[in-house]
């Protein structure tokens, strides 16, 4: 973990520069936002890997703007916090990239129209939020998290590249803008239920949905600015993005309606009782984003207008008031070296510019008028209530979860700030520096500005979101603080007053859960579980395929290819006719049996000079059929390296002991496999000739061996000029091959254990 | 191999299969040769030669060690490849000059193709050399 | 002769297997040696047996007049021989030093990168 220093000094330069970065890239963005209002989307493109279709192409809309934005002005805050908060902490430096690192590639994610592009920076995201995760490496809890964080979205992320590459095949093209156009055929095609299936499994994994959502809680192992930068607007956004990206093209059908919102009504319920249950204060805010991510993942789940203005108003609401209260959250673990509910209290003297902004931004949460979380939460209202088939269903689920989001806000907010401290802190309280406070003060500003002004946000980015969404602006509802008495209002009416119950036996409550919790089946500990079991799997199946004996990885190479040969044979039918012996001579038969007969010999021998000896017969022989059949170049080669082995043979073979010191046996079963081996060659061999030869290459090389590369000898053209770059390649193997036996020869001291010449 | 006649023969053998191996490089692009087979002959002169005077007088004979050799190959024929680029060819496309060239005969033909294959010629006369030198000495 | 060179390339094939699933690493060397000639052997029949007739250009001429042996494949060989040569040579080289240094030419006894699993405990 990170321990935040009594004295914080900055991170100098290293610190501001992405301040500045991503400063610059949020005005950037808000450049565009007129454009973008008018329902207009902008369009980038290079070609990466054109013979793949893939291309470097980004694509700007309403959506896409509205996360470029919270990402870069939450991210430039969070850099600020951090210079402060982390300034002091020898690796600053790592982690400044880090984040910047993850920053970067969580824009090219929302911005980035082609599937491949998206994927790519998809796992730069991963591998990103894996080394900030796991920045507190020094602890077990910290690698332990980050490696689980990096498994759990990993897989997911693998099987969303098989949905997505299913997505490009199906729709002919890689182009998020051009699948998207292709909705009804995407819906109606055989491979829509695997893409789907394939997709969600990475965005749930991503965006934590039960079952996978253990991961998000412990990834708090994490420093508090990375919380609030990965949990608000980030990484597990990254997972509702997506999902928002491709609802225009595959929503609408049942299968899409039902598991988003079945899994992201249970998330949300299960993980705001989990939140109420924690004692530790960023405990508590992971489970209410998990709880915000189930929410979002709902109303994804639905096509009306209101659920997608519900949806748009929600992420932003979610994302402005979590990352404002997991900074407040930072500042008084900071400030008193905790972060216990029980333990703190009465902070609103000490601290009272971080308490303010953190009931700015609670009531946000709570969903109080004027705020713009009241509105969110009207909206989402709103919208569950138009659920065509479960209204009761859904309504139930967020009134469970919006009044036990009530209930924690109040417990994170309020408790430590107004109401008398449990016990004494760890340091003496004080207020945090004021960079650390431009962040939830800047953010909880904006969820009352917005809600005061709530038409500021719907024409900038609501409203634009939900037709990049929808297709057309027509169907964003108007963000409106007072829509009169209706059934949302009651509704909220209900969840306040339910969530004040909540709220103050809230400490009963958690008791009574804690003991509920701890009997139920923990997910975490199933993981560990899991990651056991795989290990032992793993080490069984290692013991039996690498056995560390060389001749069972030979056996196992030949047997493959037999298998291989063979069966491909077998399965396509090939037939060899007899073969044709007629131009057979007895100067070539004589050729080839001294062939066979040395390597028989070679073979069945036990004596080094004899075998030594078949070898060079058959050498020869094969330079003899070189000579014979026209390759006078190659018979060259070939009797000169004979002459080099022989060279070298006689000077390392005759100081080894003797062929079968040990012991000389038929190996039955290496004879068979061998004899097999060699059958299907020669019958591969024979069915080959059979086939007509393509002399294309050849002749090309033949007829512009002289007029254009001016040399007769043909091989020695191809070799130094037509194919010199293949030659360049094999010169450097014999280079690499020579350099490699000397170094060998000349540095290499025994292990201890032989009884090598070069012991003394 | 303490042969006196052996010793005295070598030298001069050594001697002629280079010279030999020489022709064989230069005459390659139009008749059976080239820097594979050259590189061969010669490095075999030097293998007799090391086998009957040992590696000592052959690594003196030979001035510089033959990693060295065998790696200045490589770095020649790198060369060769990459003076394609001054004449705004890609990597290893022969370049070609015929020096005294008339409307009849061609001249002299001077090429990158051959430096290449002298590059080739090094690098398998140093890489065989190097083996050879440091299994007679270290085995 | 096609036919025979095919059948001759399958004894090598098959001796060189044997071979080199042999325990002792001296035969696992033959085996390679064989091997890498029945690979070249392979090659070159796959561009056809032409006697009597090498790629090369007679003065004067522009191109081979009449057919002759076909030249990629021998092009493909000859660098394959001497590619062949230096790993025969760092293979040898490698027993020799693992002789020297493990005392032994049996590869089943040559555990150090692998050990047995009552060998670490």
């Amino acid at each position: 973990m990170s321990e935040p220093t009594d004295a914080p000094r900055s991170g100098g330069v290293v610190g501001l520069l992405p301040v500045a970065l991503s400063a610059v890239l949020f005005a950037w963005f808000m450049t565009h936002t007129p454009v973008i209002a008018a329902a207009g989307s902008l369009r980038w493109e290079m070609a990466w890997v054109p013979a793949l279709n893939i291309s470097l192409s980004f694509l700007l809309d309403g959506l896409s703007l509205t996360f470029a934005l919270l990402i870069s002005g939450i991210g430039a805050l969070v850099f600020l916090y951090s210079n402060t908060y982390l300034g002091a902490h020898p690796q600053f430096h790592r982690f400044v990239l880090f984040l910047l690192s993850f920053m970067l590639a969580m824009l090219g994610l929302v911005l980035a129209d082609n599937l491949i592009t998206l994927f790519v920076f998809w796992e730069l995201t991963t591998i990103t939020s894996y080394l900030l995760i796991g920045f507190g490496h020094e602890t077990t809890k910290g690698r332990r998290s980050a490696l689980q964080a990096l498994f759990v979205t990993g897989a997911g992320a693998l099987a969303m590249l098989a949905g997505f590459i299913l997505l490009g095949f199906v729709a002919g093209s890689f182009e998020l803008s051009v699948i998207l156009t292709q909705s009804e055929m995407l819906k109606a095609h055989p491979l829509y239920v695997p893409i789907l299936i394939l997709i969600l499994a990475g965005t749930f994994t991503k965006s934590a949905q039960f079952p996978f959502h253990f991961w998000l809680p412990n990834a708090m192992a994490a420093p508090t600015p990375v919380s609030a930068f990965l949990h608000s607007a980030t990484m597990v956004k990254a997972g509702v993005y997506l999902m928002a990206r491709l609802h225009p093209g595959l929503a609408g059908t049942d299968m899409w309606l039902w598991t988003l919102t079945i899994f992201g009504a249970v998330t949300a319920v299960i993980a705001s009782i989990l939140a109420l249950r924690q004692t530790d204060l960023k405990q508590a805010l992971a489970y209410t984003t998990l709880m915000a991510l189930g929410v979002l993942t709902l109303f994804l789940g639905q096509e009306s207008g209101y659920a997608m203005t519900a949806f748009a108003t929600f992420l932003v609401v979610h994302s402005l008031y979590k990352a404002a209260l997991f900074l407040v959250v930072g500042c008084m673990d900071h400030a008193t070296g905790t972060r216990e509910a029980d333990i703190l209290g009465g902070l609103a003297r000490v601290m009272p510019v971080t308490a303010i902004a953190a009931a700015l931004a609670a009531m946000s949460m709570a969903g109080f008028p004027p705020f713009l979380g009241f509105i969110g939460k009207e909206l989402k209202y709103a919208g569950a209530l138009g659920v065509a088939s479960e209204p009761v269903l859904v309504v139930g689920a967020l009134l469970l979860a919006n009044a036990l989001m009530f209930a924690v806000a109040g417990v994170v907010a309020l408790r430590p700030f107004w109401l008398p401290a449990g016990g004494d802190t760890p340091r003496i309280p004080h207020e945090a520096p004021w960079p650390m406070l431009m962040g939830p003060v800047i953010l909880a500003s904006l969820g009352t500005l917005f809600g005061i002004y709530p038409d500021l946000l719907e024409r900038t980015l609501v409203a634009p979101t939900v037709a990049s969404l929808l297709g057309t602006i027509e169907d964003s509802k108007a963000l409106t603080l007072w829509a009169g008495v209706n059934m949302p209002l009651i509704l909220s009416i209900v969840t306040v007053a339910a969530g004040t119950v909540f709220y103050v036996i809230h400490r009963p409550l958690r008791a009574w859960l804690a003991r509920i919790i701890d009997a139920l089946p923990n997910f975490d500990r199933g993981w560990d579980r899991f990651l056991d079991g795989f290990k032992t799997f793993a080490r069984w199946q290692t013991r039996i395929i690498q056995t560390g004996v060389l001749r069972q990885y030979m056996f196992a190479n030949f047997a493959t290819v037999l298998v291989g040969l063979g069966g491909t044979m077998v399965a396509r039918q090939v037939a060899v006719t007899r073969p044709d012996l007629t131009d057979a001579t007895w100067q070539s038969v004589a050729l080839i049996l001294l062939i066979i007969g040395g390597a028989l010999v070679a073979t069945a021998t036990s004596s080094r000079i004899a075998a030594m000896a078949a070898l060079g017969v058959v050498g020869i022989g094969v330079a003899m059929i070189f000579i014979v059949f026209s390759a006078p170049d190659v018979a060259i080669t070939q009797l000169l390296v004979e002459t080099l082995v022989v060279v070298l043979v006689a000077v390392a073979l005759l100081r080894l002991p003797t062929l079968d010191a040990g012991g000389k046996r038929f190996r039955p079963v290496d004879a068979a496999l061998g004899l097999g081996v060699g059958t299907v060659v020669t019958l591969t061999l024979l069915a080959m000739l059979e086939l007509p030869l393509d002399r294309r290459v050849t002749d090309y090389f033949e007829v512009t061996s002289w007029s254009e590369a001016f040399g007769r000898n043909i091989v020695n053209v191809i070799l130094v000029d037509f194919r010199a770059l293949d030659t360049f390649g094999e010169i450097a193997v014999v280079v690499i091959a020579a350099l490699a036996a000397y170094a060998l020869l000349r540095t290499t001291q025994p292990l201890g254990r032989g009884k090598g010449k070069d012991e003394p | 191999m303490n042969s006196v006649i052996l010793r005295a023969g070598t030298r001069y053998l050594a001697g002629l299969l280079l010279l030999f191996s020489l022709y064989m490089l230069i005459r390659g692009h139009n008749e059976p040769g080239g820097g594979f087979i050259g590189g061969l002959i010669g490095s075999t002169g030097f293998v007799l030669f090391a086998v009957a005077c040992g590696t000592a007088d052959a690594r003196r004979a030979l001035r510089t060690s033959p990693q060295n050799i065998a790696v200045a190959g490589l770095g020649i024929a790198l060369l060769a490849g990459l003076a394609a680029a001054l004449f705004g060819d890609s990597f290893l496309t022969g370049q070609w000059l015929f020096v005294g060239a008339t409307e009849t005969t061609k001249g002299l033909p001077i090429s990158t193709v051959l430096v290449f294959d002298i590059g080739v010629y090094l690098v398998v006369f140093g890489s065989v050399l190097t083996l050879v030198f440091a299994m007679e000495e270290e085995i | 002769m096609e036919s025979l060179l095919a059948l001759s390339i399958g004894v090598l094939v098959a001796t060189s297997v044997y071979l080199m699933l042999a325990p002792n690493v001296l035969r696992f060397i033959f085996g390679l040696v064989l091997i890498s000639n029945a690979a070249n052997l392979t090659i070159f029949l796959a561009g056809r047996l032409t006697p009597g007739a090498p790629p090369l250009i007679a003065e004067g001429a522009a191109a081979p007049a009449k057919l002759v042996a076909n030249a990629l494949p021998q092009a493909l060989v000859l660098t394959a021989i001497v590619i062949g040569f230096g790993l025969f040579a760092f293979a040898l080289v490698l027993m020799f030093r693992a002789y020297t240094t493990l005392g032994t030419l049996y590869s089943d006894e040559m555990r150090v990168a692998e050990p047995r699993e009552n060998d670490s405990i």
